[in-house]
């Protein structure tokens, strides 16, 4: 038991389950009636297109990218969701599609002309959110029944977020880190020049990770219209923060391809309690972007005391 | 041959002509559509607007500078606080307009040491430190400027808005911060410093660069422009507003990249940031002229900086 608690490798892979754990007992702790089915739906109902989100950004980051414009993909795929996907189906499917496909474009491009991805994503942003514009100009829309139906999924005795949260976290979790590609497309961002040798083909890579990115990047979008039954272009303009923060949360590297899914999700979670948590402690909502910078900060300074210690050791 | 090649070397070392050669096309296609009325008006409003643009730009282009992975993302949420903090202070009072200047400054100040200590203690990427801190700071400044609707002294509303035939005083006075600033760059220790680092670090570290200290300073500067921005901003748009800051954050990357500067680092010039901000200001005036929409308007500045950085971006090594 000691030996684990003083294990710095066991230590990081433990942070963001615990923050969790932290953060729900404090909750469970100032109001007791939140450990409830009801009260678990309720402060965990945005986790899901969150978790998505959080998801999509993780595989960027795995090729040591950075992705700006998530926040505003997403409201896109929002937009065309309340409207193409429910007026004409057969279209907007194809338009999410294309979605995809200019993601994996943009992972060529990058790739091809060795781009400094935050430059060409912070201007895709404002692509994304220009067509959102046009296909919604104003706030409205319907999502499609089976979207809201697929949302609104009830399991008795456990809260429909955690079992999606989890089924996010397993099936990526298996794709990424157990199939044998997985760990190519892991070491394209670990280390490129072997992977290079080895006769993978960087590009290919690249462009699998971001229309991967595009593919959770519409999940997100529907499951958020899933909740909200209707869309605006802006509104998921707070989702790039979101989902970076969320990476790094759940124990993302920055660099070298050192990712987790698991930990992903779980730092979408945490970052989804945050704000229930000012609720309960009867914090302005001024201080929850705040109190989200100050968690990130906290574990990271955690993670930068386990990283000394063990390379002290 | 020989001498067409030359001049094309010669280009290739003057990125920032590329900037100026996009401002004119974009200016003249405006006053050919509306048969030249109203060409003067619109140097007159992009000199305007690109001050703010170009402030920002010069500290974000140091940052850059330093070297891959450098950039400074708290600039949106340092103009809304340093801009509601000297609006309190000064409370609509001319005599305290230093007070408040000095205010706004010493936000700055604090947010700079705040991000490289991020930067340095918890030795993370300065995306994710200044990104964090921008968080904190936004949050800071929402719950400190709720309901702030204090209007700026009139002497300074009156010094931003203020027009010499149909020349913006302001813009001059910061043409002559820029032109200080590129002295800075090139010919000091420091600017010199910079670039070294941008170009390989542990070679300038190898060389006796106290390169922490140059980090620091730089990050500190990309800051204090930021609160300078605020500051003016709030004179010029009659009061701080919390997301005037929002708009910055592409712009102040959009114009280092669009200006020539290397966004691999090692490789700066302040004359391009200024024609990138003109660029980029008459490109939307010119949009709207033709009676684009907001969907276009949004979709063309997005496609034109990743196409500008997919031309200029091409060789760079990998390091």
């Amino acid at each position: 038991m000691k030996r684990y608690l003083t294990n710095p490798k066991f230590l990081r892979s433990a942070l963001p389950a615990a923050s969790l754990l932290v953060l729900l007992a404090a909750i469970f702790y100032i109001q007791p009636r939140a450990m409830s089915q009801f009260g678990m739906n309720l402060m965990l109902q945005y986790a899901v297109p969150i978790a998505l989100a959080t998801i999509a950004q993780m595989f960027i980051i795995t090729v040591n990218d950075l992705d700006l414009s998530i926040g505003p993909f997403v409201g896109l795929t929002a937009c065309i969701g309340a409207t193409l996907l429910n007026t004409n189906p057969l279209l907007g499917v194809l338009a999410l599609l294309a979605c995809i496909a200019a993601y994996a474009a943009l992972g060529a491009l990058i790739h091809w002309r060795n781009l400094p991805s935050i430059v060409v994503t912070l201007g895709m942003s404002f692509v994304w959110l220009g067509i959102a514009v046009l296909v919604l100009p104003t706030p409205g829309g319907t999502a499609p029944d089976w979207v809201k139906a697929i949302m609104s999924f009830k399991v008795p005795g456990i809260p429909f977020p955690l079992i999606a949260a989890a089924i996010i976290a397993v099936v990526v979790h298996f794709a990424l880190m157990r199939t044998s590609y997985g760990a190519v497309l892991r070491g394209a961002g670990g280390n490129p020049k072997a992977i290079g040798r080895a006769g993978w083909s960087l590009l290919k890579t690249k462009m699998i990770m971001y229309a991967a990115a595009g593919f959770f990047g519409v999940l997100a979008g529907l499951s958020l219209i899933g909740l909200t039954s209707a869309a605006d272009a802006h509104i998921a303009d707070r989702y790039t923060l979101y989902s970076i923060a969320g990476v790094i949360l759940g124990g993302g590297e920055f660099v070298g391809g050192r990712v987790s899914p698991t930990g992903a999700v779980l730092g979408a979670l945490t970052l989804t309690l945050t704000g229930s948590f000012l609720i309960f402690l009867k914090i302005s909502p001024d201080w929850q972007i705040g109190a989200q910078g100050g968690i990130l900060i906290l574990v990271l300074a955690l993670r930068a005391l386990i990283n000394r210690r063990e390379a002290q050791a | 041959m020989s001498s067409m090649t030359a001049s094309l070397k010669n280009l290739r070392e003057k990125p920032w002509i590329w900037s100026y050669l996009g401002m004119l096309v974009v200016w003249l296609a405006t006053i050919s559509f509306t048969g030249g009325k109203g060409g003067g008006d619109v140097i007159t409003a992009a000199l305007s607007f690109a001050t703010f643009t170009v402030i920002v730009g010069i500290g974000q282009m140091f940052v850059i500078t330093t070297g891959p992975g450098n950039v400074d993302l708290s600039i949106p949420a340092n103009i809304a606080l340093s801009g509601a903090v000297a609006m309190k202070v000064m409370g609509g009072e001319n005599e305290m307009l230093l007070v408040g200047f000095a205010a706004s400054m010493g936000c700055g100040l604090a947010v700079g040491i705040f991000n490289y200590s991020l930067i340095r203690v918890l030795r993370i990427p300065p995306i994710i430190a200044t990104l964090s801190a921008s968080f904190l700071i936004l949050s800071t400044a929402i719950a400190y400027g709720r309901g702030l609707k204090i209007k700026p002294p009139l002497l300074l509303s009156d010094f931003t808005t203020l027009q010499i035939a149909g020349i913006p005083v302001l813009a001059l006075f910061i043409i002559v911060v820029a032109t200080v600033m590129s002295v800075v760059l090139n010919r000091t220790l420091y600017g010199r410093s910079v670039l070294a680092i941008g170009q390989n670090m542990r070679a300038a570290w190898l060389a006796g660069i106290n390169v922490e200290r140059i980090r620091f300073a730089t990050y500190v500067l990309s800051a204090l422009m930021a609160a300078l921005c605020g500051f003016l901003l709030a004179g010029f748009s009659g009061g701080a507003s919390l997301n005037m800051g929002e708009e910055y954050l592409l712009a102040s990357i959009a114009v280092v990249v669009i200006g020539g500067t290397s966004v691999a680092g090692g490789k700066a010039n302040v004359p391009g940031i200024w024609g990138a901000a003109l660029f980029m200001f008459m490109l939307v005036t010119m949009l709207n002229t033709f009676g684009a929409s907001a969907g276009i308007r949004l979709i063309m500045t997005g496609l034109i900086i990743v196409a500008v950085i997919t031309i200029a971006g091409g060789d760079k090594p990998e390091r």
